[in-house]
């Protein structure tokens, strides 16, 4: 049914890996412009719905099966969690960035982008888990 | 916000819920440039994202499972009885608002609280050029870990309704038509 599209299928695909890479930019450069980890991950999930529109669920399946995105989602939430953990093994409160590195600067600024990657992964995983179960089911295209 | 009232109001009258979903992704995209207008390009970034792109198509995917058209329940009394209530509420947020402060107010209280604090010693104690940043991941940490925490839990909640569905259809379908099926439906 999608394959007639043709203007929809070569725009999307020009437009897909501006998108990621935006993600990207959005992900790592939250210390210093607008944006961080909760934008970054939606950016880059709706860049894989986006594909999974105009190419069918099955083909994103092939890159992301779903126990893929089940893991990454786990793994971004114990990302976060775990940095918190270290805090505490390091000689800090839970969450305190400041003992992750000798400087606290250089602590806060790990701490910062770790947790960020985290919120990222999750929410990125979340928002492609929750279309591809959405989109999985029998009566839909 | 003009234009969001109208289209609320087109919201209301359509009963074609096609028409319904695409104008829910417009009137989250008037909001998200409301929000730049104010000055959050990050909440509108997301609310961009999020409004008008991801719950547009999550609509639209469960247009493609249901039905198109409204069903028209109730009757005029139903109908006038919510108009009530929607009204009443309305008028009580409305009232509400008139005790905040107005937009920009420097004597306001929550430019007062921890605020200056944030402007001023966030670039010693944290070192980020990005305020908003390093209050959200720092200072308030533990919120954003919850935050973390509810979407987790949203994708569970989702996997653990509908993946279990999907699951069990395709169980019934392998014990009917053997194992064939099975292949096609996964």
């Amino acid at each position: 049914m999608m394959h007639r599209k043709v203007v929809l299928r070569v725009v999307s695909k020009f437009l897909i890996p501006p998108i990621l890479l935006f993600a990207l930019y959005v992900q790592f450069h939250g210390d210093f412009g607008p944006g961080g980890g909760f934008q970054a991950g939606v950016i880059f999930g709706s860049g894989f719905i986006l594909y999974a529109i105009l190419f069918g669920v099955e083909t994103v399946k092939r890159v992301l099966p779903p126990w893929s995105t089940r893991l990454l989602l786990v793994v971004g939430v114990l990302t976060y969690g775990l940095t918190g953990v270290a805090g505490l093994i390091l000689g800090g409160n839970y969450l305190d960035y400041n003992v992750l590195a000798h400087d606290p600067l250089h602590g806060q600024h790990y701490g910062i982008l770790i947790v960020e990657l985290g919120v990222g992964i999750t929410v990125a995983a979340s928002m492609i888990t929750i279309f591809n179960v959405f989109a999985g089911q029998s009566g839909g295209d | 916000m003009l234009m969001m009232g109208a289209v609320g109001l087109a919201i209301a009258r359509i009963r074609d819920l096609f028409a319904v979903s695409m104008l829910s992704g417009i009137f989250s995209l008037i909001g998200a440039a409301a929000y730049v207008v104010l000055d959050a390009v990050d909440v509108a970034f997301t609310e961009a994202a999020v409004g008008a792109g991801i719950s547009t198509v999550l609509m639209l995917g469960t247009l493609a499972l249901t039905t198109r058209k409204e069903k028209l329940g109730g009757g005029k009394s139903k109908s006038t009885t919510a108009f009530l209530v929607v009204a009443v509420t309305g008028a009580v947020l409305v009232y509400g608002t008139f005790d905040m402060p107005r937009y920009g107010d420097k004597i306001a209280a929550i430019h007062h609280h921890v605020v200056p604090r944030y402007i001023e010693k966030s670039g010693e104690e944290v070192g980020m050029p990005n305020i908003v940043t390093s209050v959200l991941a720092s200072y308030r940490s533990f919120d954003t870990l919850g935050e973390v925490f509810v979407i987790f839990t949203a994708a569970t909640g989702v996997l653990a309704i509908l993946g279990r569905a999907r699951r069990r259809r395709e169980d019934e379908e392998a014990d009917e038509g053997g194992s064939d099926t099975k292949g096609a439906a996964s």
